[in-house]
């Protein structure tokens, strides 16, 4: 009970004698607590707690802890993190995800989406190596070292110069090369047939064209 | 995808040196067979298993399988991933009955592994705009008002080798990224009246307590109408694979968004824009720009016998199974053809047919050897109609990945094998 008072009170800095027995009555007796909360189910959570877990980081920059980092201090972290996956240039290694370069594949036979060719954020690197990288070490990376790898990437892209500083500050308001690359709303249903289904005597090619045997990557084993 | 399919055919070539290669489980033997008989188990002999007592009640706790049933598994294709903790496996469909699958062989896809949460330390975070953020605890999740319904939950990248041809030869590995179970749970509907949620909230950030701390953006509406937290799949706690103890259920909606051991829901007044919805799971066009949000699950069906795993092993009486499904409603009608699309039967639905759940169809055919090219097209009660993939290639080229929902076709041949192969 003392744990939930505590709580309650980092909620709020001019908190009341008063309002320390209002906020005891409503833990202690949640059903009771108010007409508008309809089960009395849960505790409230604190700003700590919030902070805690509340990581992501929007477009607009909205969420972005107060850090900094430039490429120079990315790289280095880089080479040491995220190199052996990546490789030193971003360049992917086996079949880890390639990182940079690609601009002008997306309407080729095989687009390299990278996060210069593809991704429509940079926010969303930030958002996404924070609370997932390196490989199994997540949520491990400062954020002024998050700074410096996603600065290190966006540079690696052509994105910003090598003394760009990038920061909680200005992380929102970079364009990335493929911002308008994307399409919204959802255009489906679509692919349908001109009205109702055919039964019968259909025009259809029925010519064998590919055969999955032939191309052979299927696992065996069953 | 070209270079590494090359890589691994060569490997396997120079793996195999030469023997005769055995694809999808079916021998490249002149003849299909059943397993063969025991004469000494047959009539009129007793069978060993008769004269001597079996195993007691306490033998297994938690029951499994035949060991007869062994080859029922998932199974993972290892060339399409750099890691099995963030990779995919596939459901053996081919294998089932009826619609609902065993928990055990529920596909999974994970981004950083299974992680292993410890029940009375987990917890549900509430936050953002809401009149209260709250936290709960998986006893409070368990007090709420429960619901229990069956979904499918999909992969948008089922089927996702097949844009450009016939690859893969089985019906687990091409449309195996779907399962269907019955979840209990709680309304998120509930959730949000007992948060209050601001007029101001447009979109929600789902995220998951995994090393990949996995998150997508919901829009409100979903939210608000059928989505739930659920902690049960098919009467037990959800598997740690399926996101124990407590996952997202987003019904008729791709999987990616079914956030498995969900930490947080963050309400907010725009969408997150996280990695997996931005470079992953949008679909690519040939001019070059990419379809976002594209977020339901198109009407689908799969032949699930005969198919590459399943041959036909018998002439005269045959049954054909399938199943269908679609994340706009239900489905209202199956059919079949066998002779590559150019004429078509009506199959039987077999009930109960719910709401974006699987639909279990069979056609009996009499089968006499004759060369068959086996499809199926689903209808849904939004009159969607199951595609062509020329139809789709014709709308999104071949370099989309998400959301294949095309009619397969399975050639069956005259000694009963079946292989997957592309008409055009």
């Amino acid at each position: 009970m003392y744990g939930l008072v505590n709580r309650a009170i980092k909620r709020s800095t001019k908190i009341t004698a008063a309002g320390i027995a209002g906020l005891l009555l409503s833990t202690a007796m949640p059903a009771a607590a108010a007409a508008d909360r309809p089960f009395g189910l849960g505790t409230l959570a604190t700003a700590e707690e919030v902070a805690g877990w509340d990581i992501d980081v929007r477009p607009d920059g909205a969420g972005a802890p107060v850090g900094s980092g430039d490429a120079l201090a990315g790289e280095a972290v880089f080479a040491e993190r995220c190199a052996s996956c990546h490789g030193d240039f971003g360049e992917g290694v086996d079949n880890w995800p390639v990182l940079a370069g690609g601009r002008g594949t997306l309407t080729s036979h095989d687009p390299v989406k990278t996060v210069g060719s593809y991704w429509p954020y940079a926010s969303t690197a930030y958002d996404y190596i924070y609370r997932a990288m390196p490989f199994g070490e997540a949520q491990s990376l400062t954020h002024d070292e998050t700074y410096g790898v996603v600065a290190y990437i966006l540079y690696m892209n052509d994105v910003i110069a090598d003394d760009f500083v990038l920061s909680n500050e200005n992380i929102g308001t970079l364009k990335m090369p493929n911002r308008d690359g994307f399409l919204i709303p959802d255009p489906r249903p679509d692919g349908q047939p001109a009205g109702t289904p055919c039964m019968r005597n259909c025009n259809v090619s029925t010519k064998i064209i590919g055969r999955a045997r032939i191309i052979d990557v299927t696992p065996e084993g069953q | 995808m070209d270079k590494k399919q090359d890589k691994t055919a060569l490997s396997r070539r120079q793996l195999l040196g030469g023997a005769v290669a055995t694809v999808g489980g079916v021998a490249a033997a002149p003849l299909a067979r059943a397993a063969e008989s025991n004469p000494a188990n047959l009539p009129p002999n007793v069978p060993e298993w008769t004269p001597y007592l079996g195993a007691g009640v306490d033998a297994n706790p938690y029951g499994m399988p035949s060991e007869h049933e062994a080859h029922v598994i998932r199974r993972n294709v290892e060339w399409l991933t750099a890691s099995t903790e963030s990779s995919i496996n596939f459901t053996p469909l081919q294998d089932l009955d009826g619609i609902v699958t065993p928990n055990g062989l529920c596909f999974e896809r994970h981004h950083g592994g299974v992680p292993e949460v410890v029940p009375a330390d987990y917890r549900l975070m509430i936050n953002g705009l809401v009149d209260r953020e709250l936290i709960f605890t998986l006893d409070d999740l368990r007090r709420f008002p429960q619901t229990n319904r069956f979904h499918f939950l999909e992969c948008a990248a089922n089927g996702g080798m097949e844009w450009r041809g016939a690859q893969l030869n089985g019906c687990q590995y091409t449309f195996g990224m779907v399962h269907n179970v019955q979840y209990s749970g709680v309304k998120l509907a509930d959730i949000c009246r007992e948060v209050g949620v601001k007029p101001s909230a447009r979109w929600v950030l789902a995220e998951g307590g995994d090393s990949a701390g996995m998150n997508r953006s919901i829009p409100i509406e979903k939210i608000l109408d059928d989505c739930m937290i659920a902690y049960s799949m098919n009467g037990e706690a959800l598997r740690p694979e399926q996101g124990y103890p407590a996952r997202l259920v987003v019904p008729g909606w791709e999987g990616n968004m079914w956030v498995k051991w969900i930490r947080r829901l963050e309400f907010g007044d725009q969408p997150y824009m996280a990695r997996e919805e931005t470079s992953k799971y949008t679909d690519l066009l040939p001019s070059g720009k990419a379809r976002m949000f594209t977020w339901v699950m198109d009407a689908k069906s799969v032949v699930t016998s005969p198919c590459p795993e399943k041959p036909i092993l018998s002439k005269g009486q045959n049954l054909l199974k399938g199943l269908a499904w679609s994340g706009r409603g239900k489905i209202t009608r199956v059919d079949v053809s066998l002779d590559g699309g150019v004429n078509w039967t009506t199959a039987e639905l077999h009930g109960p047919v719910l709401d974006k759940c699987l639909t279990r169809f069979t056609l009996p055919f009499a089968w006499n050897g004759e060369e068959l090219k086996v499809q199926s097209r689903a209808m849904d009660e939004t009159g969607y109609v199951q595609p062509t993939i020329q139809a789709l290639q014709k709308e999104r080229g071949v370099n989309s990945i998400y959301h294949n929902n095309a009619i397969a076709t399975w050639l069956v041949k005259s000694n009963g094998e079946v292989e997957n192969v592309r008409l055009g």
